[in-house]
């Protein structure tokens, strides 16, 4: 069971990266496709594959994983089918912070701002679990969404303050700001790779004391989890991988909700098969989502993130809307 | 007091925190003193809360002020003689004229007119989904008179009253499917908020969608009216607020008895002769149709609905439904964030929702802090 599912996730992900390929304001059949990817020819179709779409691809399937697999960490920590990088205002941190440094100091470029990102990612990660876990209780589900509802909010609209208020970084920024993989390319993906694949690593690391603090964290305790060391990890994680995908393409939402949800549902509520099956269809959905944008306001592209917002936030609908709201 | 039983009066009435000898009961809130005063004309006598006809007072000036100071401050510098000859007709400076009278004082107006809908919408929405964060803005309503409004102004080229009438359309269908989707023998409480949220979210990115597709000089005017912006607000659209204003607050006073009563539990609202689901369907539609109008005369303003009603009980410290102080506050949140708008980074003006937004999203953060017990 849990190794077709790995084998129809592989599939799915084989599709979605050729339809991402194929289609697009000008479209390559199938086997052109295939063949211009191994022999270029310096046709326009030729071109377009190679310099457009192949990187903007490419990054699409980083940035996808980063959020799938940062939202699966962050479901299991929180104990919260609600969290997601962008619910809980992690992207929306790591973009304020990113936003903010660019208009104070003008500098630009990924390889400066990434740190920022992180910074960012990490204070509204560790802001919204205080925050959600203020007083005696622990954080429920409920109160921590509303937490990172209230807090992406506001820094939202601090962040639309800045880009409004400064043109230049409002030039830079215009598209970014809403979630975009386009214009992008090789030096931004070879930046964010790294961060991304240690985030992975660390997160399959995790995966089996995460799995033995579900069952609470005495019982995690007992079966030999280092509690402290565990989350620590776990947010350090969270931080590398949203910032670095928001750092990227811009803040993403409802991805880290969907895909571990769906992950959840095929293979079970064991982390360590949550993470592999949600780093391979967290790109399937947001290849998806960018494909969508291109195809459904031709001959314009709608970004990549208000296509993910469109498909992801029906399914936080439909997770409020079952009758106990379960924790994890 | 009704029948005690013997022994009962020492102790704190439940519900009530006990004001100790010095305690954080302000002198309004001992219980020897009579908090409300009496006022007398002819035959009637009404009573007001003591405190609450202070706040409102102050209010009311600080309204003032702030509509002055929006109509003296700006980039072509008016004295307040060249106001008061505008408001006669006989300025010596034409320009100075036009700036009070067609600029400055339609916009003043839109903002309190505009503040003051968003801020009743929001206490009736509030009381009747019993939670502080069931405010239109919350739980998707907004959004969806944006995307009522968006619609007629992209896809159909629509005027100002066709737009007010797609965004009341817009959030009514909007509150239908939220409400319809958290229904659980009643939808009221943290579920209506979480679906509002998923809702407005899948909203805000129709949105988005919208103004890509429209053209590129629709699309600049449509994605500056959806930050929520006083920029270009003249006489029609504070006409248009102040129309729907008259026309939905006579029905919203029929309505405030069975509003008073709602807080208190179906059952007693029942005893008491009130039809309990049928005045909450006729409050919701006046609360949206105020929201909506709103909305489509100067874009979604986020967070005013949320804060008004609860800045007010905070300083009323009463625990009814705050109509009048709630429209008062909303309509001085509004004209003080337009004023920090247009000089924050003057010459360039801001949108008026994006200062609301970034003060009312702490806001927010601080409600959630504070009153996590109720939420």
């Amino acid at each position: 069971m849990k190794s077709s599912a790995l084998v129809g996730a592989l599939a799915l992900l084989v599709f979605a990266t050729f339809v991402s390929l194929s289609l697009g304001s000008k479209w390559i059949p199938l086997d052109e496709t295939w063949r211009l990817l191994l022999q270029p020819d310096g046709s326009t179709e030729s071109t377009v594959l190679h310099d457009l779409r192949v990187p903007r691809t490419l990054l699409c399937i980083v940035v996808g994983a980063a959020l799938g697999v940062a939202g699966g960490l962050m479901q299991s920590l929180t104990r919260n089918p609600l969290a997601d990088p962008g619910i809980l205002g992690v992207n929306a941190g790591a973009s304020v912070s990113v936003v903010l440094v660019v208009s104070l100091t003008g500098v630009s470029g990924i390889g400066f701002y990434l740190w920022f990102a992180f910074a960012g990612a990490a204070i509204a990660s560790v802001a919204v679990y205080l925050l959600g876990s203020a007083g005696r209780s622990s954080a429920t589900p409920v109160r921590l969404a509303l937490a990172g509802v209230a807090i992406s909010a506001a820094l939202e609209a601090i962040t639309t303050t800045i880009i409004l208020g400064d043109q230049t970084t409002f030039n830079e920024f215009r598209f970014w700001a809403s979630g975009s993989v386009e214009g992008r390319l090789y030096p931004v993906l070879l930046t964010i790779l790294p961060f991304v694949v240690i985030g992975l690593v660390l997160a399959q690391l995790l995966s089996p004391a995460l799995n033995a603090l579900a069952l609470g964290v005495d019982t995690g305790r007992a079966l030999g989890v280092r509690v402290g060391q565990a989350r620590v990890g776990t947010m350090v994680a969270i931080t590398l991988l949203c910032g670095a995908a928001t750092a990227a393409v811009g803040p993403i939402g409802f991805v880290g909700l969907a895909v571990p949800f769906a992950a959840r549902m095929v293979v079970g509520s064991d982390q360590r098969w949550v993470t592999v099956l949600s780093a391979l269809l967290g790109p399937v959905w947001l290849l998806l989502a960018d494909v969508l944008g291109r195809i459904i306001v031709r001959p314009e592209e709608a970004p990549a993130g208000i296509i993910a917002t469109l498909l992801g936030a029906p399914v936080f609908v439909a997770i409020v809307r079952r009758r106990r709201l379960a924790a994890l | 007091m009704t029948a005690q039983r013997p022994g009962a009066s020492a102790r704190p009435v439940p519900g009530r925190p006990d004001p100790g000898p010095g305690g954080a009961g302000g002198p309004g809130r001992s219980s020897g003193r009579d908090r409300h005063a009496l006022l007398r004309v002819g035959g009637f006598s009404i009573r007001f809360d003591r405190r609450a006809l202070v706040v409102g007072l102050v209010l009311a000036v600080v309204a003032v002020i702030a509509g002055i100071a929006g109509i003296l401050i700006g980039d072509y510098g008016v004295g307040v003689g060249d106001v008061l000859a505008s408001f006669a007709g006989r300025a010596a400076d034409p320009l100075a004229q036009y700036f009070v009278l067609e600029v400055r004082l339609p916009r003043a107006v839109t903002a309190l007119l505009v503040g003051a809908a968003l801020g009743i919408s929001g206490s009736i929405m509030q009381t009747v989904s019993g939670n502080p964060l069931g405010s239109p803005d919350i739980v998707g309503f907004m959004m969806g008179a944006a995307t009522g409004a968006l619609t007629q102004i992209i896809l159909f080229n629509g005027g100002t009253v066709a737009t007010a009438v797609g965004a009341i359309v817009g959030s009514l269908a909007t509150a239908a499917v939220v409400i319809g989707l958290s229904w659980r023998s009643g939808a009221t409480g943290i579920r209506l908020v979480l679906v509002g949220v998923g809702v407005g979210s899948m909203l805000g990115a129709v949105n988005a969608l919208l103004i890509v597709k429209a053209p590129l000089e629709v699309a600049q005017t449509a994605s500056q009216w959806l930050a929520g912006s006083l920029n270009s607000t003249l006489w029609p659209e504070a006409i248009m607020v102040a129309v729907a204003m008259v026309l939905l607050i006579p029905l919203l006073v029929r309505l405030s008895g069975p509003l008073a009563q709602l807080p208190l539990g179906d059952a007693v609202a029942v005893g008491v002769g009130v039809r309990p689901q049928r005045s909450r369907l006729a409050l919701v539609i006046v609360s949206i149709a105020l929201m909506a109008v709103a909305t489509a005369s100067t874009g979604p303003i986020p967070f005013v609905a949320l804060a008004a009603p609860q800045l007010v009980r905070k300083l009323t410290r009463t625990s009814g439904v705050p109509l009048v102080g709630a429209a008062l506050m909303g309509g001085v949140l509004v004209l003080v964030s337009d004023l920090i708008a247009r000089r924050i980074f003057a010459p360039n003006e801001l949108a008026v929702g994006v200062i609301t937004g970034a003060i009312g999203g702490l806001y927010l953060v601080w409600l959630l802090i504070v009153e996590r017990k109720r939420l």
